[in-house]
């Protein structure tokens, strides 16, 4: 390259003359770097390139999301904006935190899930003691689709992904590392939003989760958001909500995950039952096995519609739930 | 994912610069198209919990041994010996293994009510350790416990009061080694194993020996006849402490060995593009060694030096196996070969490496000119077996600073052999023969290796015999980027240039050399075919 410059200046020279030439700056071209290591190095011919590694979907990364420096913005964030947002568009009642009373260690909770507003909701209302030390665990393929996705997820909602159409060994791997460092589970086992507000056949894979871990589930029923914020639309429409949450279910020593799955799909219908009516019928339906399915009649999708319970119960007290997020159990009625 | 074994890689014209030490640096250097690079293997995943792998290991002993619980009862005399500060390379991150296996042997020692336990490092003609290099590789907790009582030793091969003649071996060997080892009811080694020449009876044949028992494998015939000493099966080295090891047994000393592998993981993270292949570094690998080599070449050499003395490996325990010698070094060096040994086809001509700025004899101090010599001919060089990776009478190229500088606290032997001798000749078994006995019993030498910090009067020589094999097999070795004068005084040539290099080395090997260039650290031990 200095030789192009030298070039250069000779040929200048020629033309100018050495007097004039002499009076003028030399010309320098820079010279260029040798790519490597400024650049990355070529891949030798003799070595097969290996497909390129995925990091993006359930391959995302999300430990950094989980160091402390991060935990504390996401705690700023979840109690200082998005905590007061909630109470002021979907106002939440609250029951069953009680349920949670002596529960010390990492929980899983499950819970229906028809539309974008339940991670939010429930985020603003479980215990301060599980909802700063929790992660959810997110479509792999609708959240973490681009690495931007991935991170403002894995930030704002502490989000894990995990892949809807089967049960990965990495997201197992990643779940029972995470329980067993202390930190709770949100996942929803329809493995995404209901499509009419109808509930989903639960997967196993909430249930193998805990079997395998011992780990406790902890069924959760939400109402509201899906008239709020139904799947498929982007417009919001405030209203109340109600989040429910069932006794803890501690996988047997001989449960098979499918069983604790059942038990699972059976608690949250209870609770469903229970927030439409009362707590005692509840329980008796659900002694007799008789708890309203969650995934509706098996009818047109317009009958279906037409079936549909309301979103809230107004017959209930309505209350906004002021120790909803802390350690004080709802008192039930 | 299991490791990704090593490799040879056929270089091209699309082949990337490839990393070379130079001491405490390193360089990119571009091999000519046709050349090969050995490439080691990625590094096996440790074992997951040490401490149970050991305990384990010591409850379920190999050969004919009994479990370590069942060799020990009050009353009894327990001596412990452990490998020095040459082992491993860079020092292990605390806790060091020898700490780990270390507590739990003297656990069992409490649980069965021993006390008369000693702890020995086993030094054999090497410096005696410095307290903070014995707090690092055995931990607070021993040091604090034993040192205090004079329980903590080290290893005195010249003192007479201390040494005791078991007898000669069928060869006429002399086997005098430690007294208290040999006299204990118990005598447990605790070994690491980085290279497949580690361990087995040379630990106590040679680390608790006496010079008059290892100068009859410490030699040039044997280091000329071991080929290479890596390789037992063709090690004269070896044989000579396997018959060394056998009469010691044979005496009646009940040796109880603990040998450990570590993982071929020698470089902290914020060095790991050092172990990479060059292809693969990431964005930040390359950054890494960029900001790391321009801060290095505005770096002074002794902070340069202290920035390397202070680099602590992350490696991890690979396997550990316990009981009799023979049966547990079988397993070890099984080990050590499923992870360093690469198959290569056929000789070059000539042979590349880069040194770095460490061998088992200057941690925490200088590479100087004798230990460049033997890091490259003695060690990497015999790092094959079958046969050499360089044909006969072909040519060795080194990258080392090979600065004219000694410390004078650890080697004072070598600033004189590197003064008196090596002006004289080079050939070892002139040297050998001229001048080995009055380095060897120079009081001065003896005082300061008896009291200070330095290396045996006989040790240079030592280190210029492990290179004697290479330097009868090859027909020049050239040092890229040495101090002149310094190359010259070891009988190298010297170039600026890797490319200048090349260029000597066709006069001797031909205009179009076959070139092979050792990628390492991390270690590889080559199987030529």
């Amino acid at each position: 390259m200095s030789g192009l410059s030298d070039k250069l200046s000779d040929a200048l020279a020629d033309r100018l003359g050495d007097r004039l030439s002499d009076r003028l700056p030399r010309l320098r071209v820079p010279r260029r770097p040798s790519r490597f290591p400024w650049a990355p190095a070529n891949w030798p011919t003799a070595i097969p390139m290996p497909p390129p590694e995925s990091r993006t979907g359930s391959d995302y990364e999300t430990d950094w999301a989980r160091r402390y420096g991060v935990r504390v913005a996401r705690a700023a964030v979840l109690d200082g904006v998005i905590r007061p947002l909630v109470h002021g568009i979907i106002p939440p009642v609250v029951e069953g935190t009680d349920r949670l009373d002596g529960v010390k260690g990492p929980v899983i909770f499950a819970a229906n899930h028809s539309s974008h507003l339940d991670t939010p909701l429930l985020l603003s209302v479980l215990p301060r003691r599980f909802r700063h030390h929790m992660v959810v665990a997110g479509a792999a393929d609708y959240f973490f689709d681009t690495r931007l996705k991935g991170a403002i997820f894995a930030f704002s909602l502490a989000a894990i992904p995990i892949e809807r159409t089967k049960v990965s060994r990495r997201f197992l791997d990643l779940a029972a590392e995470l329980l067993d460092a202390g930190w709770s589970i949100l996942i929803y086992p329809e493995g995404g939003r209901s499509t009419d507000g109808w509930g989903q056949t639960f997967s196993a894979g909430a249930g193998y989760l805990s079997v395998r871990t011992g780990v406790p589930l902890v069924p959760i029923h939400v109402a509201g958001t899906v008239k709020a914020l139904p799947k498929g639309t982007g417009r919001l429409r405030p209203g109340p909500t109600a989040v429910s949450l069932g006794s803890p279910i501690t996988p047997g020593p001989g449960d098979d995950s499918r069983q604790v799955a059942q038990r699972l799909e059976a608690s949250v219908a209870a609770l469903a039952d229970e927030f439409r009516t009362d707590w005692w019928q509840a329980r008796r339906r659900a002694a007799a096995g008789l708890s309203p399915s969650l995934s509706g009649p098996d009818v047109s999708p317009w009958r279906r519609s037409w079936a549909r319970p309301p979103a809230t119960n107004r017959n209930r007290r309505a209350t906004s739930s002021p120790g909803a997020g802390s350690d004080t159990p709802w008192s039930r009625r | 994912m299991s490791p990704r074994p090593g490799f040879v890689l056929d270089v091209d014209r699309s082949t990337p610069p490839t990393l070379m030490w130079h001491g405490e640096g390193f360089r990119l250097e571009r091999l000519p198209a046709g050349s090969r690079i050995v490439y080691p293997a990625e590094p096996f995943e440790p074992i997951e919990d040490p401490d149970f792998a050991i305990r384990q290991a010591v409850e379920n002993p190999m050969g004919d041994s009994a479990p370590l619980s069942a060799l020990l009862r009050a009353g009894m005399k327990l001596t412990i010996a452990f490998d020095d500060v040459s082992l491993p390379l860079p020092p292990m991150r605390a806790p060091d293994i020898r700490q780990r296996v270390i507590e739990a042997v003297l656990d069992q020692a409490a649980t069965a009510g021993v006390d008369d336990v000693v702890l020995i490092a086993a030094l054999a003609l090497h410096r005696r350790m410095t307290e903070s290099e014995l707090r690092h590789a055995l931990g607070d907790r021993i040091y604090d416990a034993f040192a205090p009582h004079g329980l903590l030793q080290q290893h005195d091969a010249e003192d007479p009061a201390n040494l005791i003649h078991l007898g000669l071996t069928d060869q006429g060997e002399d086997v005098e080694i430690n007294k208290r080892a040999a006299t204990s009811d118990l005598l447990v080694y605790v070994n690491i194993n980085l290279v497949a020449m580690d361990g087995g009876h040379k630990s106590v044949a040679t680390g608790l020996a006496s010079y008059k028992s290892l100068r009859h494998h410490h030699n040039v015939h044997t280091m000329q006849h071991s080929r290479s000493f890596m390789d037992q099966r063709h090690s004269e080295l070896h044989s000579s402490n396997w018959r060394m090891g056998r009469l010691i047994a044979a005496s009646g000393v009940k040796v109880f060995q603990i040998e450990t592998t570590v993982n071929n993981d020698p470089f902290p993270e914020q060095f790991s593009f050092l172990a990479k292949r060059e292809w693969e570094w990431s964005l930040r690998d390359r950054a890494a060694f960029l900001a790391v080599s321009a801060s290095l070449n505005r770096t002074p050499e002794r902070i340069k030096r202290n920035i390397f003395n202070s680099m602590r490996s992350p490696m991890g325990l690979t396997s550990v196996q316990a009981g009799e010698v023979e049966a547990v070094h079988a397993a070890t060096t099984e080990q050590v070969l499923r992870e360093q040994l690469i198959p290569v086809e056929g000789q070059a001509d000539v042979l590349t490496m880069g040194l770095p700025y460490i061998c088992p004899y200057n941690v925490n101090s200088v590479m100087n000119p004798i230990l460049v010599m033997c890091l490259g001919l003695g060690y990497f060089f015999n790092m094959y077996r079958n046969k050499p990776l360089v044909r006969e009478g072909g040519v060795v190229i080194m990258s080392h600073p090979t600065p004219w500088a000694f410390d004078p606290v650890f080697h004072p032997s070598y600033i004189d052999f590197f003064d008196q001798v090596l002006s004289d000749t080079t050939d070892p078994k002139e040297i050998e023969t001229r001048y080995e006995e009055s380095f060897a019993t120079d009081p001065w030498y003896i005082h300061l290796y008896r009291t200070g910090h330095a290396y045996h009067g006989v040790h240079p020589f030592y280190m210029w015999y492990w290179g004697a094999h290479a330097l009868a097999h090859l027909g020049r070795v050239i040092i890229v980027g040495g101090d002149s004068a310094a190359v010259h005084r070891l009988g190298f040539k010297s170039a600026s240039t890797l490319s200048d290099a090349l260029e000597m080395a066709r006069d001797v090997v031909g205009p179009h050399p076959s070139i092979t260039h050792l990628h390492n650290p991390p270690m590889i031990m080559a199987e030529v075919t």
